[in-house]
């Protein structure tokens, strides 16, 4: 019970944090909010995905990747590959030369199915493709960059460049990938409609206890000894070397798990939008996901799904009435998150929240008495 | 061609047309006319129509790269909204604009498409450019069953019920245009270069099946560039070694005014060298400067220098709305036209519902004789029978049409072509 | 390559000889100011690019301005406006190290954060200021077509300017760099801040100066490359990864390694584009310089100081 408590919820205030986080994504948003604008929070809370892995490499690893959007497009691209194989049966593909294989294709003189896209026509393949190639990937740039001891702005540079080749080569090779389109007119999930409204709600759900639960499972990495291991190896990463820890297998380690945590964010995204494009692996993209962490707070996981939600909240708002307004307002966010808040809403919490519950346990003072001080001096304490 | 009926209203339009905006009484009998009709029967679906009023969507790129190119698109439709307006409107209702910025971003277009259809529920939208926003909006328009007027010109292989394409498919485009530099120039051998994307890739492919199988003819080469590429040195160290006879470009966006200025820099000018393009409308020249394109060649289906009265028109009323310095190209006039299509079936259909409107846009024979182009029929598989022609670029950003096509029948599907 | 006599094919390789050149000064005069700035400073200016998009801009004022007001100085103005574009660029980086930078030099990833907002404001000044259209400067004549040595060779004339220009700017920065007081102050305060303040360096204003430099060779890349290509609000996200690559690669302290580097990435992304058809080519080049970057991970030439 112990471990439950401290480990995966991380205390009394890790826990308030993760009832309040669950009740506003599982019951206040689903209550409130209509179906269609229920749908645009599930497609936010999929970014979320990004943002939290890169709490774990950045905020806690120190890595800066600007290629997340590399793993979020992997694992979108697997899904949508087998949910494009199951809409182009030869049925539904029946006026083109080739039938049976994507639209695309045909339109690229491509007369069968390529040998990499055979094996997902199993979904149980995809989804352990989903998982498994942006880990495997994440190993390989990981290995090669960590074991030689490239880190920091070098690395943050080379997955650009990394996620540059790969939208160029996406969209070159558009005959087997569909090119700049991406993979559209995606409908079913084993005969399932997945465009229906009944379809888009099961998906928001299963979104939101996806996301909950990878904000838990790291958690637990990040309180386990791994996780302080983790922290003195973005802090001093000689010292840590020199006690004896191989220093590339954590990071590496971290990045495989934060590119898997990417990769369902983009999986649950091309089943709840219906499409992947590469527009999602770019810089630009990949980029924001670090915002949202930033904004979050780059310390804080479940702040980075706030910062995720406030930022694609603003921008769909803001681009509504005053789309030349929002790069100014967004680049002054940046701007000001760096400069001012660099801990984000999760720290502006830790700074100014405790006024407001002080403000509020002055007003319910005698309540407040019964809450030992005992208590209160630990949390604070954890903080630091 | 011109057999089938014309309809009574597009004439009307015709007339209001040429003598300006003055023809009140006209209006007023029209708007009278179906003032009569209640919003619960020409709108059976629920749409944004109530007794005076109907609302559109207009979703275009207002930011990011794209904005270039769309905002021509949106200030024509903008235009013919209020032009239809102020004639007394589509079925005594005025129309009234949700606009919404794509920002250049696929899932934006997507998202902000759902947004006018499920939340606005607007009764028409008019949008789109980029080929892969229009794949990104299509399945949402399937889905809610809305009604899309596309404009621009596309690489076709696509037909849905719910898109109407205002643009040129692209045999619409190409082939006329070829047969045109093998008979003037006698042409034999083509170099194909276009940036990296479906468009020139699909185009290239069509162009590259008529020059061998049609033509006779012979490709040198054919090369494609990332998009945003701005180095084409090595490219046209290749073309000079392969000495073709035309240059047949598809180059888009920004790539486009580097590969004009460095073919220029390259000694490689118009006295020496034809080239034919079918991505430089004269919103392009805008950025590319005349000096750098004066002799090559356009293959579209409008050009702003086009000598007819409803395109005199036309351009007066477009400088008059957004402005002197100005310029039309071929998309704006495609979506100029989506308004006054969508009209044409509304009013055919007497209801705003998006299945009569489209089964009137359907029987193949809504034609406008008011296109800035001349004139245009809708044809059954939703794109519209259009003239090809031929424009050669000047100093002053204006293309002389040295070339016009009969009027082409549509075929988004070209077999042979595949 | 049969077919063509020997001297078409002389005329070729020269031709595509003076390609690979003028890629490369292209790619040196990017990189120069991001070297200085990040290699001298370690500062990741994500706003580079937007830099010399002021630059280009201010060119294209200038071409309006004079076109207006002054016609008979058309042949002439060019020069003015390279003058002028290192200027407004050196003074806009001159505030952004004032307003940012200078509160950032401890915490370079964050730099890159701070200046990506900068990136994107300055965009959406650009259109607002602009409009979203791309904007050519008209050039004067001496820049236009190309210089024939022989009736089959013809040399960009543009190419051959940027390709002096970027000579001149690099001699410039060499001498800045090496061979002046101002220079030795900037490379001590690389080596070693601390005993430079207790020196007597003015580490801060020598910071400040070394960002306006960097910022004001991207106004001047700027200018240059309305020359080549066109001008938009988003045209500096296009060079910023190229940018940064050939610093990176060159090894980042290193004025000959980016030099270098750049050399080496032209050559190679040239001969690779007269070969290989599509984006093959960049997809190639790139992949090769991170696979190089793997084993040499400090670059080229990497700078031998203690950090």
């Amino acid at each position: 019970m112990s471990f439950v408590y401290e480990k995966l919820m991380g205390g009394k205030k890790g826990l308030i944090g993760f009832i309040i986080l669950a009740a506003l994504i599982l019951v206040i948003f689903p209550l409130f909010l209509d179906s269609f604008r229920l749908n645009l929070v599930g497609k936010y809370l999929t970014y979320a995905f990004a943002a939290v892995s890169l709490v774990l490499l950045w905020g806690y690893g120190g890595i800066l990747s600007l290629g997340q959007g590399i793993f979020f497009g992997l694992g979108g691209y697997a899904m949508a590959m087998f949910l494009k194989l199951e809409a182009s049966s030869p049925e539904n593909t029946a006026i083109q030369s080739t039938p049976g294989i994507p639209d695309f294709m045909d339109w690229n003189q491509i007369t069968e199915l390529p040998w990499f896209w055979e094996p997902f026509t199993s979904f149980t393949f995809t989804v352990l493709a989903v998982l498994i190639i942006p880990a495997a990937f994440a190993y390989l740039i990981g290995a090669a960059m960590f074991k030689r001891r490239v880190g920091g702005v070098y690395f943050a540079i080379i997955t650009q460049v990394i996620a540059v080749i790969l939208t160029v080569l996406i969209v070159g090779q558009q005959g087997l990938t569909g090119g700049i389109n991406g993979i559209t007119d995606l409908r079913t999930l084993n005969g399932w409609d997945i465009t229906s409204d009944s379809a888009k709600n099961i998906f928001y759900f299963v979104n939101c206890i996806l996301l909950l639960a990878v904000i838990l499972a790291s958690r637990v990495i990040l309180t386990s000894k791994f996780g302080r291991i983790l922290l003195a190896v973005r802090d001093k990463e000689d010292r840590v070397r020199f006690s004896g820890y191989d220093v590339a297998n954590f990071k590496i380690f971290v990045f495989c798990f934060a590119a898997m945590i990417s990769a369902i964010g983009g999986a649950m995204f091309t089943l709840q939008v219906g499409f992947m494009s590469p527009s999602f692996v770019g810089i630009v993209p990949s980029i924001e996901m670090v915002i949202f962490a930033a904004v979050g707070g780059r310390m804080s996981l479940i702040g980075a799904v706030y910062g995720t939600l406030l930022i694609n909240f603003g921008k769909t708002t803001f681009s509504e009435s005053f789309p030349e307004m929002w790069l100014f307002l967004i680049g002054g966010l940046f701007i000001a998150v760096v400069m001012l808040f660099p801990n984000g809403l999760a720290g502006l919490w830790d700074d100014y929240g405790h006024h407001i519950t002080h403000k509020l346990r002055f007003i319910t003072k005698g309540v407040s008495k019964l809450i030992p001080q005992s208590m209160l001096r630990k949390v604070e304490d954890t903080r630091s | 061609m011109r057999k089938t009926s014309t309809s009574r209203l597009p004439s009307i339009m015709r007339r209001r047309f040429v003598k300006g905006l003055m023809a009140l009484p006209a209006a007023i009998l029209l708007s009278n006319m179906s003032l009569s009709v209640s919003a619960a029967e020409v709108n059976t679906t629920g749409l944004a129509v109530t007794d005076d009023t109907v609302t559109v969507g207009i979703l275009h790129s207002l930011t990011g790269t794209m904005a270039i190119s769309e905002t021509g698109a949106q200030e024509a439709e903008k235009l013919a909204i209020k032009q239809i307006n102020d004639m007394g409107g589509i079925l005594g209702r005025q129309i009234e604009i949700i606009q919404e910025d794509g920002a250049s971003d696929w899932p934006t277009f997507a998202e902000k498409s759902k947004k006018l259809l499920v939340k606005d529920k607007v009764a028409a939208v008019f949008g789109a450019w980029t080929s892969a926003s229009r794949k990104a909006v299509l399945p949402v328009f399937e889905k809610e069953n809305g009604l899309l007027y596309y404009p621009t010109f596309y690489e076709g292989l696509e037909q849905s019920k719910n898109v109407i394409y205002t643009g040129q498919e692209a045999t619409q485009q190409i082939l006329d245009g070829l047969n045109w530099v093998a008979k003037e120039k006698e042409a034999k051998t083509f170099y194909l270069i276009g940036s990296d994307y479906i468009w020139p890739r699909t185009s290239m492919k069509i162009a590259r099946k008529h020059i061998e199988n049609v033509l006779g003819g012979k490709v040198v080469g054919e090369e494609y560039k990332p998009l945003g590429n701005t180095q084409f040195g090595s490219v046209i160290n290749k073309i000079r070694l392969k000495k073709p006879d035309v240059i047949y470009a598809a180059v888009v966006g920004g790539s486009n005014v580097a590969w004009f200025k460095q073919l220029k820099a390259a000694g490689i000018t118009s006295k020496k060298q034809t080239l034919l393009t079918i991505s430089v409308t004269e919103d392009e020249v805008l950025g590319i400067g005349g000096e750098n394109l004066e002799g090559f060649y356009s293959i579209m289906k409008y050009f702003q220098s086009q000598d007819n009265e409803n395109n005199k028109a036309f351009v007066k009323a477009f400088k008059e709305m957004w402005g002197e310095d100005s310029v039309i190209g071929d998309v704006t006039q495609a979506a100029y036209l989506g308004p006054w299509l969508w009209k044409a079936a509304v009013e055919r259909a007497g209801s705003f519902d998006v299945d009569k409107v489209v089964a009137e846009s359907e029987k193949g024979d809504i034609e406008l004789t008011t296109a800035p182009e001349g004139y245009v029929k809708l044809h059954k598989n939703h794109h519209l029978w259009s003239k090809a022609r031929v424009g050669q670029w000047k100093k002053d950003g204006q293309a002389t049409v040295v070339y016009t096509s009969e009027l082409i029948e549509p075929d988004p599907f070209p077999a042979g072509y595949q | 390559m049969d077919g063509y006599t020997s001297s078409e094919l002389v005329s070729i390789f020269a031709m595509q000889g003076f390609a690979g050149i003028s890629l490369f000064s292209v790619l040196l005069l990017m990189a120069l100011g991001l070297a200085i700035i990040f290699g001298q400073m370690g500062v990741i200016n994500m706003a580079h690019g937007e830099f010399m998009a002021v630059g280009a801009y201010t060119t294209y004022f200038m071409a309006t301005l004079t076109e207006t007001y002054f016609p008979a100085f058309m042949p002439y103005y060019f020069v003015l406006a390279i003058v002028v574009a290192f200027f407004v660029s050196g003074l806009l980086g001159y505030l952004a190290e004032f307003a940012l930078i200078r509160h950032l030099y401890k915490r370079p990833l964050d730099t890159l954060l701070a200046t990506w907002g900068l990136s994107l404001i300055m965009q959406q000044s650009f259109r607002s200021l602009f409009g979203a259209r791309e904007v050519s400067p008209t050039l004067p004549e001496w820049l236009l077509g190309s210089y024939q040595p022989t009736e089959m060779i013809d040399i960009p004339l543009n190419g051959m300017f940027v390709l002096g220009l970027t000579t001149i700017v690099t001699l410039g920065v060499y001498y800045l760099m090496f061979k002046s007081r101002w220079g030795l102050r900037v490379r001590a305060t690389t080596q070693n801040r601390v005993m430079s303040d207790a020196v007597g360096i003015n580490t801060k204003k020598v910071d400040r100066y070394t960002f306006a430099l960097g910022c004001g060779i991207a106004g001047i890349a700027g200018a240059a490359f309305t020359t080549i290509a066109s001008t938009g609000p988003t045209t500096g996200t296009l060079y910023i990864v190229d940018t940064f690559m050939v610093v990176v690669f060159g090894g980042a302290a290193s004025l000959f390694g980016t030099i270098a580097s750049a050399f080496s990435i032209a050559q190679a992304q040239s001969i690779l584009e007269f070969f290989i058809s599509g984006s093959m080519a960049k997809v190639y080049t790139l992949l090769a310089l991170v696979l190089i970057l793997m084993f040499k991970p400090e670059g080229l030439f990497a700078s031998k100081v203690r950090r």
